[in-house]
């Protein structure tokens, strides 16, 4: 799996109305790692992704997903959202299957794979439950699992916990990591929370509004196994502050 | 407290069931009924002009052992069904193109937005000429006062599906069709629901309108034959007869949309 955004430009509006939202963004993702963007709110993350998932078309510049380009939504990409994640009128079951029916798979295998990824996330008792029956972090676990189990070649995620409080974004977290580290997933996040980027992501990109860009690249090289003693390891909390000054440094003299 | 006092638990039922959410509607209208009852009785106001509650439930009995009053309502209920469901057909597909496609929405919304504002009751001269005064005209009365309002507020409704449902379906590899029946319908169902609802009440005052001006049969026609002969009795027992039917079919679509679409609630 070669994941590949090339000079990338997107502006929105025509003429002297057009905006330039992102500036020559390039990077590459390959199969099972998990790369993050990180960004304070309107550096043009979300639209990053949206071109990733062809929800949106570049102005200029390439995607293309193992040598071939992205011209449309496809299954190939999963995505998660931040809000309105999950079908209100489904129960979980019927949502983590709602992608394999829109594949149209066997009715057999669509149950068993829903029963095999409530399980991975986790969920199993919370099959027949309502997703407003159902906790914030429940309910992006349900999201995650609906797209996993439609097969895609990379898991897009927006923000996926910027909702939840802070002690479930903890355990989401470490729920993502395993998650990753268990099932070979590869992930592209985007999250404005350095840690979370930190903590989960083998490459981190840091983005800079206005025009959108990529200004910094760090590859995290990090023990993980405990992530509870690493959130307070020196060499995490040193990179962490390392990255919050260049991040600092990006904002607007006025917003200090 | 001891169980042998039984002040407290006489007031504790009391506030029990005052509690209930139909005790107050329920005792609105008793109230009412109980003023009218006093004052018609009382002979202050003419009978003519108030009859009396028993006066009315003696020709309401009436009506209904001669038939008249089953073969009226059944007369306007057909009515009123035939013209709201071909509103409501059109009105759903019609909205739903218009909520997904950009130019068929401004193609058509300005135009069906000043005829939504044109009052239906003005076109019945057009339908008696066009169509004469059998069932034709009355049925597309209802239709054209109610389509335009169930088509935009239908519109209004897809417009309103949060962008994510429909995303997460296309990254999902939903194609248009299936998006539509299996995110979008479902969504907008519960208001879809409430639009008819709504619009049901102006078919129920359509068609007596449109009774009251030309037909043979119906509650409508009751009405204005009651008037030439001064039976105020029997105006009542129409007036309260259409109120009924327009509640039970309020209720009926409250009821289904609690059922179908609890997720809503
Ligand atoms: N469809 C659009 N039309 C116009 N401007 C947009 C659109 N989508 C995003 N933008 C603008 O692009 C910038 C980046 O937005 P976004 O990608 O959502 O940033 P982020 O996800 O990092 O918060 C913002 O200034 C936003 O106003
Ligand atoms: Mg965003």
């Amino acid at each position: 799996m070669h994941l590949q955004v090339s000079n990338v430009c997107k502006s929105f509006g025509h003429g002297t109305q057009a905006k330039l939202v992102l500036d020559q963004v390039s990077f590459d993702l390959h199969g099972g790692e998990f790369l993050a963007l990180v960004g304070s709110s309107g550096s043009g993350k979300s639209t990053v992704m949206r071109l990733i998932a062809g929800l949106d078309r570049p102005s200029s510049g390439s995607i293309t997903l193992d040598a071939r380009p992205v011209r449309s939504p496809g299954s190939d990409r999963g995505m998660v959202f931040q809000k309105y994640s999950l079908y209100p009128w489904l129960t979980a079951a019927q949502n983590v299957a709602f992608g394999m029916e829109l594949q149209q798979r066997p009715r057999n295998e669509i149950r068993e794979r829903t029963a095999y990824f409530l399980e991975v996330v986790g969920l199993a008792d919370a099959a027949r439950s309502l997703p407003r029956e159902l906790s914030g972090g429940m309910q992006q676990r349900i999201a995650i699992a609906r797209a996993l189990a439609a097969e895609p070649k990379v898991l897009l995620l927006d923000e996926p916990f910027g909702a939840l409080d802070i002690q479930i974004r903890e355990s989401m977290q470490e729920f993502l990591h395993q998650l990753w580290r268990q099932t070979g997933l590869t992930a592209l996040l985007i999250t404005h929370d350095l840690e979370e980027a930190l903590l989960l992501a083998g490459q981190v990109h840091i983005m800079a509004p206005s025009p959108g860009r990529i200004v910094r690249s760090v590859t995290v090289d990090l023990e993980r196994s405990d992530m509870a003693r690493l959130r307070v390891s020196s060499d995490f909390l040193q990179l962490r502050e390392d990255l919050a000054q260049s991040l600092r440094s990006l904002e607007p003299a006025g917003r200090r | 407290m001891s169980r042998s006092d039984p002040v407290p638990l006489a007031t504790a039922r009391l506030r029990r069931s005052l509690r209930h959410p139909w005790t107050l509607g329920v005792l609105g209208v008793a109230v009412v009924v109980l003023l009218w009852f006093l004052i018609s009785n009382s002979g202050v106001v003419d009978k003519l002009f108030l009859p009396t509650p028993q006066a009315v439930w003696a020709a309401g009995q009436t009506q209904w052992v001669s038939g008249i009053l089953v073969k009226d309502a059944l007369a306007s209920i057909q009515r009123v069904f035939i013209g709201f469901a071909l509103s409501a057909g059109l009105a759903l597909p019609i909205g739903i193109a218009m909520g997904t496609n950009v130019i068929l929405c401004r193609l058509l919304e300005p135009l069906m937005a000043l005829i939504r504002y044109m009052p239906a009751p003005a076109f019945i001269p057009l339908l008696i000429i066009y169509f004469g005064l059998e069932e034709l005209p009355k049925v597309l009365l209802i239709f054209i006062g109610t389509f335009f309002f169930n088509a935009l507020m239908i519109m209004d409704a897809v417009k309103f599906v949060p962008r994510e449902l429909v995303e997460t379906a296309r990254t999902l590899g939903g194609r248009r069709l299936p998006i539509l029946t299996r995110v979008v319908a479902p969504y907008i169902a519960p208001q879809v629901l409430d639009t008819y609802r709504i619009n049901m009440a102006s078919a129920w005052n359509l068609v007596i309108v449109a009774e009251l001006v030309a037909a043979s049969e119906g509650l409508g026609k009751r009405i204005s034959l009651a008037q030439r002969f001064l039976r105020t009795d029997e105006i009542f027992v129409g007036l309260i007869v259409i109120g009924l039917i327009g509640l039970m079919i309020d209720l009926g679509f409250r009821f289904l949309m609690r059922r179908a679409c609890s997720w809503a609630n």
